[in-house]
């Protein structure tokens, strides 16, 4: 191979992945003057930030005027299990209201108040009406939006281009190698930094909301470069994916249901969620149907009721009911809001949940009740940044996103993502102007390792013979659905990762058929390693990890422990190649955030209250 | 579980055919997941583009037993159990392989729109009232998936790609122009570069929207009636002539 007829273009920063998080940052870089290269694995648009339906959760106080941004980090935190990074919660609820309005000045238009205001809806585990949103497409609302702002504004953009691996100049990155998925041509970024945005990792499970993209491909690049991954054991089930028919289960149903008043029964048609309320969040949720109504109704007076608490309680729930045998037909819970709001009502709130369901499902919403189940949706943990930074240890490094860890820690609450991809978006673009601006040499491309790069992905097609990746990746996602579940036990997941280990050896000779063109095979067979790295991290953080908190549930170790907050997990590729894991001290939080997130709900609305009233 | 025919396209630009597949279906299935199916245990190296399976990413499009679909909203039981499914990737741009069809060149329409910009007096809490908005978020509802784009006779039978913009970036158009911050003037452009002339009202891009986006009826049409009024009434002629400076010469 001569590595000079690959083509090589020069960017000062590379951000892969053109979700939410990587547009905002490419228009960061670009808007302060880098030459900025965006490449991502789909067409420009089609991340899955189109899948987010609810909102996006800023304290704008729209809908409920005593809405702050205390009181966005008090109940992130809490929804987090208060194991998230405090910085990166604290910026998170200051700067979503500022990300919020910049995207109506981009041309955004979301619903609005009687006011003209951008409305907010309620969503689990936030206090007020919060989420800013359009009917239930805030996403697509969001994509476009950046899109039609990026594309104006001098992005350079790689559709349909897949990153491979990063390239490094002794410590720091100097670059990246990609695929184009059309002609399997390969082609070299030469740069100064790069940005990930690749989301999760979901595809390595059977059941979950996630499309064929969410392979882990930012876990597993950063983390042959030598950065470290944090909170790997934290993947969040989303309480509600369809379960019927089979072809969809798994795809979302959004939160927005029940924040819109959509109540949970089981098969006895008994409301379950009133039996799961924990203590932590017993004195903030209606204990009575009479008060749930009242809150659906408009009582400021009346507490949330339980189906909005947060993703990790309800969707145990959930489990527990089918569990015992009071599930519904095809092994879900009844998700019903025909009960709750008039047909007229649902269709203009909801229109793509009604379409949803009228087609796949053949069922109508505003009639009957949908059957819904737990399905793996986000990724609380991934790449460890630094917080105002959003810098990986590896110099010129950097993620922002779903793949970086920290905002959400233990469970992320719904309608905090969009945010998080717009905060931290931009946060990393600023941390890569930043960094650029300090570094004095362009990076040395190596071509050694770029050649490296090529050969294993080219013996993949070159193999005689070799298993089929389809099969690999399947047997894959029954073993992390099985043994590295929604319930997890030390035995389940050492079993899990000797599972791995095979797997590993399989795909150590995997074979794809055909040629380098526009060749599904191939690229499946190329997203395994990824998969494989984000799979091991997951199982052996939630094996070291002994106890259940938000979204880690262990049946040996039940219920929080306190010894385990003061640690994350923390996995990073050793010398010998293997994974190390291993336990690292958090930092003290500071005392100021660590009063807010720990005052009653009472004291700190009359707190909020007086600064209101003493800044007008 | 039933067994069911497919002739799928294999092939590229240049040449190709239409082979068979049968595939064991099972109940609520959509084509798509006949096409994975296939995929993966006939057809390894088939070429097809998918994302979100759910209606929402408009990546799917493909041309179901000649009707413009998307492949993850198409139950198999709109079709009869004997009846063989055809599947073509989008007729009216280029096959780049198999089911994918080279879309790159709406990509490169939406870059000569000119951006949506705000009036700078109104920065801040921008108040705008819902009903003012409900036709802009109508377009807003886009996905992209480009089936309108792929039925349009100036762009399919006519090959006018050079003259006509197309009803997806006529609807971007129009979401620009009905805006109510926008300040921006779109309609000289409407008229000359993206050639709204073109359009002659077929309405065969609404019927194939997905979003059910009243396409004819509640942007092109409108967006013509802003060029009509603009440039062949002549009190209107007059009245820009004496007032504005954005006349039409």
């Amino acid at each position: 191979m001569n590595i000079t007829e690959i083509k090589t273009v020069e960017h000062d920063v590379i951000v892969l992945g053109a979700g939410g998080a990587g547009l905002r940052a490419a228009i960061e870089c670009s808007m302060q003057g880098l030459s900025t290269g965006l490449v991502c694995k789909s067409l420009l648009g089609k991340a899955h930030t189109v899948m987010a339906e609810g909102g996006v959760a800023a304290s704008l106080g729209n809908a409920d005027a005593r809405d702050h941004w205390k009181v966005h980090f008090r109940d992130t935190m809490r929804g987090g299990k208060f194991l998230n990074n405090w910085r990166m919660a604290e910026l998170h609820a200051k700067q979503a209201p500022e990300r919020v309005r910049e995207l109506e000045e981009w041309g955004a238009v979301f619903d609005r108040t009687k006011t003209g205001l951008i409305n907010q809806r309620n969503f689990g585990g936030h206090r007020y009406p919060r989420l800013a949103h359009v009917g239930d497409r805030t996403g697509l609302e969001i994509i476009r939006t950046l899109q039609d702002r990026g594309i104006h504004q001098g992005i350079e953009v790689y559709m349909e281009c897949t990153g491979l691996d990063l390239l490094k100049d002794k410590d720091r990155i100097s670059g990246m190698v990609a695929m184009w998925r059309e002609t399997g041509e390969f082609i070299i970024f030469r740069c100064k930094a790069v940005i990930l945005a690749t989301g999760g990792g979901g595809k390595a499970w059977k059941i979950t909301s996630n499309s064929w993209e969410y392979t882990g491909d930012g876990y597993g690049m950063a983390y042959e470069a030598g950065a470290e991954l944090m909170d790997m054991e934290f993947t969040q089930f989303h309480p509600t994916g369809m379960v019927w028919p089979p072809s969809v289960r798994g795809t979302l149903v959004t939160e927005g249901v029940r924040g819109e008043g959509g109540i949970l029964v089981n098969a006895d048609e008994e409301r379950f969620m009133f039996n799961n309320i924990s203590n932590r969040f017993a004195a903030e949720t209606a204990d009575t149907e009479e008060e749930a109504a009242r809150w659906l109704a408009g009582d400021k007076d009346a507490r949330r009721p339980p189906e909005l608490l947060t993703r990790d309680v309800v969707a145990r729930a959930i489990r527990k009911e089918v569990q015992a045998g009071r599930g519904s037909p095809h092994g879900g819970a009844f998700l019903d809001i025909a009960t709750r709001r008039n047909a007229e009502d649902i269709k203009r709130k909801l229109p793509s949940m009604y379409h949803q369901f009228k087609v796949l499902a053949e069922l109508d919403i505003t009639k009957d009740p949908m059957e819904v189940g737990p399905t793996l949706h986000y990724f609380m943990g991934g790449i460890r940044v630094d917080a105002d930074s959003q810098m990986t240890r590896v110099p010129g490094l950097f993620a922002c996103g779903e793949c970086a860890a920290g905002v959400h820690g233990a469970n992320r609450l719904g309608g905090n993502s969009l945010s998080d991809l717009l905060v931290c978006g931009k946060l990393a673009g600023s941390g890569a102007v930043n960094y650029i601006q300090a570094v004095s040499t362009v990076p040395e491309l190596n071509d050694e390792q770029a050649k490296n790069i090529i050969r294993s992905a080219t013996n993949i097609l070159n193999r005689d013979t070799g298993g089929n990746p389809y099969l690999i990746h399947e047997k894959l996602q029954e073993l992390m659905q099985n043994n590295v579940g929604i319930v997890r036990s030390d035995e389940l997941l050492g079993e899990g990762i000797q599972g791995l280990v095979d797997l590993w050896e399989e795909y150590a000779n995997v074979k794809a058929d055909g040629t380098s063109q526009f060749n599904p095979g191939w690229h499946e067979a190329l997203s395994l390693r990824n998969l494989l790295v984000t799979s091991e991290a997951v199982a052996r953080a939630a094996r070291m990890r002994e106890e259940s908190r938000g979204a880690h549930t262990r049946l040996d170790f039940e219920g929080e422990q306190a010894a385990w907050l003061q640690y994350n997990i923390v996995l990073k590729k050793t010398e010998d190649g293997s994974m190390s894991t291993e336990k690292v001290l958090r930092d003290e939080p500071d005392a100021e955030l660590m009063r807010i997130a720990n005052l009653s709900i009472e004291a700190l609305e009359a707190e909020v209250l007086r600064e209101k009233d003493s800044t007008g | 579980m039933a067994l069911r025919n497919f002739k799928l396209f294999r092939g590229n630009q240049n040449e190709g055919t239409m082979e068979h597949y049968s595939v064991e279906v099972d109940k609520g299935m959509v084509v798509l997941d006949a096409i994975h199916h296939i995929q993966a245990e006939q057809a390894g190296d088939m070429a097809l583009r998918w994302n979100c399976k759910a209606g929402k990413c408009g990546s799917c499009s493909v041309e179901i037993n000649g009707k413009p679909k998307l492949s993850c909203m198409t139950r198999m039981n709109e079709y009869g159990p004997e009846e063989t499914i055809s599947v073509r990737p989008l007729q009216s741009f280029p096959v780049m392989k198999d089911l994918v069809s080279d879309v790159s060149w709406n990509y490169e329409q939406n870059k000569n729109i000119t951006p949506f910009k705000p009036d700078p007096l109104k920065k801040g809490n921008y108040i705008m009232m819902q009903e003012d908005i409900d036709r802009v978020q109508e377009f807003r509802k886009c996905l992209e998936c480009y089936l309108c784009q792929n039925v349009c006779h100036v762009l399919r039978d006519q090959r006018q790609k050079d003259k006509f913009i197309g009803p997806r970036f006529m609807i971007r158009l129009a979401s620009l122009e009905m805006h109510p911050l926008d300040t921006a003037d779109r309609i000289p452009d409407v008229k000359d570069t993206h050639g709204s002339g073109m359009c002659n009202i077929t309405r065969c891009c609404t019927d194939v929207c997905p979003e059910h986006i009243q396409i004819t009826d509640n942007g092109i049409i409108p967006l013509k009636e802003r060029v009509v009024d603009r440039y062949y009434d002549p009190l209107l002629r007059l009245f820009y002539k004496l007032f504005r400076r954005k006349s039409p010469n």
